[in-house]
């Protein structure tokens, strides 16, 4: 049976013919929120570990990256706002069932707990940086006395930040591509190995991207075996998220899915990392810069198909 | 109390006077619209069935729209009504993200707009403007909940269905068959 739609009456800009409300914006949001957790999560881990001194680099200078990372982030969320003069109101309530409204409280703490953690460690990192107040330079003082209590709350924060941008998008029952759970742990590792990449990629000291090359194959491997988990889950579904796994698997997302982000975004940097790890000489910011494209892009397609998945029309 | 609208599919022509009519009772900034028609064709000549629908809000009993909403300005009223308040809207867009149905959308003023079922005309004890302008009389409007409503009596003796009920959000537009 044929079966043809007309819709007349209706030409809602943005939305018809499909659903494009989000551009480039809540992608580039997602993956700098992604990036942010995954900093400050190793951070925070290793703080605790007592490897400072080992893994300086994730520990003091790495994090110098997350406050313009989540500013950057918020600003970019603040210009996908239609109502811009009302953002406030998002601090006026808390809803309980709209991710939306636990990720901008999440976001509310996160930021200044990133820059009270960078303030930690100004002097070690410039050392001929000033102050220039008394009261901040005491405040600093104070933010060093309680390195132990942040790092804490840093790793437990960057989990939720984490969760939040893919849960974020699964919460949205119209958009069967985003209506797994999955996503929620999915968007975490692939922000912790963007994190790690960033990470690495600064780093100077062989031991440190020894150790963290290492978690970050563990964490690739971890994202493969959920993206593989996503679409087992979705051909096992219902019609319309079988459709949303059709485009991946022959439509219009299959280049971009399996050769950007699969194959040159997981795949070959987890490649050289391991020859890397055997010995090999591989220019450090090759496999770096490919993850954290690779995070992008999913993000970037991630946001763009699950807005043509739709269950009418 | 639980507004709900039945529309007689068999009856309904395609006219849109219920889009023109509330594109003038609420004011809706123009190329944009809180109803419209659906002219869904099936099968292959000869055997060709047409079947129209007039749309709009379905006001969801388990409306995700409010759920996902961080501010709260996406509610329900009574009767069911789901509503934005304009000046608590961001116009984040997650409500139009969750819409099974597509029909909110983005006023140039920044907030989301949607159906309302008219309720500032049911306040007057005055039907919805879709419904009284309606040419065929295929719209029926009216409390589910009370027996002797229009709604209640047409979807008595009818047989009828909802759009995409696999989303499971309830919807409360009921269409004759």
């Amino acid at each position: 049976m044929k079966e043809e739609l007309f819709v007349s009456g209706r030409n809602i800009p943005n939305i018809d013919p499909y659903l494009n409300i989000w551009h480039w914006e809540i992608p580039v949001y997602l993956f700098l929120g992604g990036l942010a957790a995954g900093i400050m999560f190793f951070a925070g881990y290793f703080y605790i570990m007592r490897k400072e001194k080992d893994m300086a680099t994730t520990v003091k200078f790495a994090p110098f990256l997350v406050p313009f990372a989540l500013v950057l982030g918020l600003l970019a969320l603040f210009l996908d706002l239609k109502h811009q003069l009302y953002f406030w109101r998002l601090y006026t309530t808390i809803r309980l069932e709209s991710p939306m409204s636990w990720g901008a409280w999440t976001l509310m703490f996160v930021t200044p707990l990133s820059m009270l953690w960078v303030a930690s460690y100004m002097k070690e990192v410039f050392p001929k940086w000033d102050w220039k107040f008394k009261i901040l330079e005491q405040f600093a003082d104070l933010t060093i006395k309680y390195r132990k209590a942040m790092a804490w709350a840093l790793m437990f924060l960057a989990v939720v930040l984490g969760v939040y941008t893919g849960i974020l998008l699964s919460a949205f029952n119209a958009r069967p591509l985003w209506n797994t759970s999955i996503l929620g742990p999915l968007f975490l590792v692939s922000g912790m190995s963007t994190g790690l990449a960033a990470i690495i990629w600064m780093s100077k000291s062989k031991y440190e991207r020894k150790v963290l090359s290492r978690i970050d194959l563990i964490f690739i491997g971890v994202e493969l075996f959920l993206i593989i988990h996503m679409f087992m889950g979705f051909m096992a579904a219902s019609e319309v998220q079988i459709e949303a796994a059709q485009l991946f698997l022959g439509g219009e997302f299959t280049v971009v899915f399996w050769v950007f982000i699969i194959i040159l975004g997981l795949l070959f940097p987890a490649t050289l990392e391991v020859l890397e790890l055997r010995g090999f000489h591989i220019p450090i910011w090759i496999p770096s810069l490919l993850i954290l494209i690779g995070g992008l892009l999913l993000r970037f397609v991630m946001v763009e198909a699950g807005q043509i998945t739709r269950y009418l029309y | 109390m639980r507004y709900a609208m039945a529309i007689d599919t068999k009856k309904c022509v395609g006219c849109g006077d219920c889009v023109v009519a509330c594109q003038t009772e609420n004011n809706v900034p123009h190329g944009y619209c809180r109803d419209w028609i659906v002219e869904n064709v099936a099968g292959s000549y000869p055997n060709v069935e047409i079947e129209l629908r007039s749309e709009r809000c379905n006001h969801c009993d388990n409306s995700p729209c409010v759920r996902c909403c961080p501010t709260g300005a996406s509610h329900i009223i009574e009767g069911g009504i789901v509503k934005v308040t304009h000046n608590e809207c961001i116009g984040c867009g997650a409500c139009i993200q969750s819409c099974p149905y597509d029909a909110r959308y983005s006023h140039p003023e920044g907030y989301v707009d949607k159906c309302t079922f008219c309720d500032h005309r049911l306040a007057k004890g005055q039907s919805t403007a879709c419904v009284e302008v309606c040419p065929t009389s295929c719209l029926y409007f009216g409390d589910l909940e009370d027996p002797n409503s229009d709604v209640s009596k047409a979807l008595k003796n009818r047989a009828w269905k909802v759009l995409a009920p696999e989303a499971g959000t309830k919807p409360q537009l009921y269409f004759l068959t």
